[in-house]
């Protein structure tokens, strides 16, 4: 069978769908500082708003499974998921995508560091692992615990084991973790 | 993924009641899970209840010196919280052992509670699962169960439940509150939460349609010495082969909740009672009865080694 444009009751009528129909719902996000509502269907991913609503596609899918970590973005300033996240859960949110961490003329340190210490091969991970890595050091200076402390009462303090062990959710295909721990040793220095 | 309509309820007995009177109803939390299983379509909710704004998400002291964990507090928060990490060290462990960083982050205590197996049977829509397709079989038994329960099993499922958090929550004898849709409160022993899969894997807890976990209370601290040792195929970020918390007292008197290996975490006071007579002991009580396949045969072993490890740490501190 050849393709035709088929209205869309046709469509329906071809492909009934059991259970509720697509619903669409006004979703309010304020992207890397900028807030926009855009009607979205329920089931779209924080992932997928961002990509193809917001168009920002420097947020990469991986495994869409919350398994490669490719996705990951600050929401709230709280690195999370966006695939295993529903864009109608992030009402009102603050998101900061790897476009809003700083820009080709005027990096963040962040992504300087892993231009300088080539943290990547072929990039498709890059902008999870920035996310990731700005959350991770984030997270250490506010005292999270990890499975890294020997005393988990005790404040963290970042290093090699710390920040391999809090990256644990970025795969890196290409292998360049130790370019990655290093670009993150250099802005935890720097900041130090 | 299956569409569904989505509301914020205003209160617990609100969502309750809102779940309750929609058959294909679900509550939604943090989403870690249920979004991997909606969009593999093992989940099809028609109408999903987020439960965000019922300020479920504090931390608070209870009368008696012990806390009140909101359902809705994150993984994260709850593993940092100052009194966790002080006086419930085997939860903080726990939890940090679990998932990664991302997961923890948006993960909440409830919805870690109430996290579906990981049996990649149960994964594979295309094969049998009674806990997937009620009385569809179980391509598990037979098939390649080295991940998989030894104890506690049945001939219907052989699954595990796979958290982390509930095993520490149960050596360290939590509660779990719920709220029903008519407004009624109850509390459930951690020990009775988690169901055994018997005939009927598809029911998991001890929750009835509609009920609303609210809370995880922890009695006050025993102190001791609080241990959570994972045994897993990777270092970081994988599901426990066997994992066990404990608490360990200067007497050399022990609590042991064993994870990774049967339908919920895995504690019998008969068991710890034998902790003088050392890990063989308090092994062999824990898993007499035990079914393991061939391929998981080396949880039994493991299990043992595991506590010796645990008490032998425990001597040390």
């Amino acid at each position: 069978m050849t393709a035709t444009a088929l209205p869309a009751a046709a469509l329906d009528a071809a492909q009934p769908m059991p259970g509720a129909k697509p619903t669409t719902m006004p979703v309010t996000l304020k992207v890397n500082g900028k807030s926009g509502t855009l009607d979205l269907d329920t089931r779209t991913t924080l992932l997928d708003a961002l990509r193809e609503h917001w168009k920002l596609t420097g947020t990469k899918k991986g495994c869409d499974h919350g398994q490669c970590g490719a996705c990951t973005v600050l929401v709230n300033g709280t690195r999370i998921n966006s695939c295993l996240s529903l864009a109608v859960q992030h009402q009102g949110d603050e998101i900061t995508t790897i476009e809003g961490l700083g820009s080709p003329d005027k990096l963040h340190p962040m992504q300087a560091a892993f231009v300088k210490h080539d943290g990547y091969q072929c990039g498709y991970c890059t902008p999870g692992q920035i996310c990731s890595a700005v959350g991770v050091l984030d997270e250490i200076k506010r005292g999270i615990p990890s499975h890294a402390q020997a005393d988990v009462a005790a404040r963290p303090a970042v290093t090699n084991d710390e920040m391999r062990e809090r990256m644990s959710g970025n795969i890196c295909r290409c292998g360049a973790y130790s370019n990655i721990l290093e670009a993150m040793t250099d802005v935890a220095g720097a900041k130090a | 993924m299956k569409a569904f309509t989505y509301e914020r309820a205003k209160t617990p007995a609100e969502a309750a009641a809102a779940v309750a009177n929609n058959p294909g109803a679900k509550f939604l939390a943090g989403g870690t899970n249920l979004l991997d299983l909606m969009k593999l379509e093992i989940e099809t909710p028609s109408h999903l209840v987020d439960v965000q704004d019922l300020k479920l998400d504090r931390i608070e002291e209870t009368s008696d010196g012990g806390l009140r964990i909101g359902a809705f507090v994150s993984n994260t928060d709850l593993a940092a919280h100052d009194r966790v990490r002080r006086d419930y060290g085997a939860l903080t462990r726990a939890i940090v052992a679990g998932a990664s960083g991302q997961l923890r982050n948006k993960a909440s205590t409830a919805g870690n509670l109430l996290q579906r197996t990981r049996c990649p049977y149960f994964y594979d829509t295309n094969q049998p699962c009674n806990k997937r397709k009620p009385g569809s079989g179980c391509a598990a038994i037979g098939g390649y169960s080295r991940q998989l329960g030894i104890i506690g099993t049945s001939d219907a499922c052989i699954a595990t439940f796979p958290g982390d958090m509930a095993v520490a929550m149960r050596v360290l004898d939590a509660t779990v509150e719920t709220v029903k849709p008519d407004g009624q409160t109850r509390r459930i022993p951690i020990a009775d939460f988690h169901r055994l899969w018997g005939n009927t894997p598809h029911v998991e807890t001890a929750l009835e349609r509609g009920e609303l976990i609210t809370a995880v209370t922890l009695p006050k601290p025993i102190g001791g010495t609080h241990i959570y040792r994972k045994v897993r195929d990777r270092a970081s970020y994988a599901y426990a082969l066997v994992s066990v918390a404990a608490v360990i007292q200067p007497d050399g008197s022990a609590r042991f909740a064993v994870g990774g290996i049967a339908p919920k975490p895995w504690r019998m006071a008969e068991a710890e009672a034998l902790a003088p007579k050392g890990a063989k002991a308090v092994a062999t009580r824990l898993l007499a009865g035990a079914r393991p396949t061939s391929d998981n045969a080396f949880k039994v072993p493991l299990v043992e080694r595991t506590i010796a490890a645990v008490m032998a740490e425990g001597a040390k501190a």
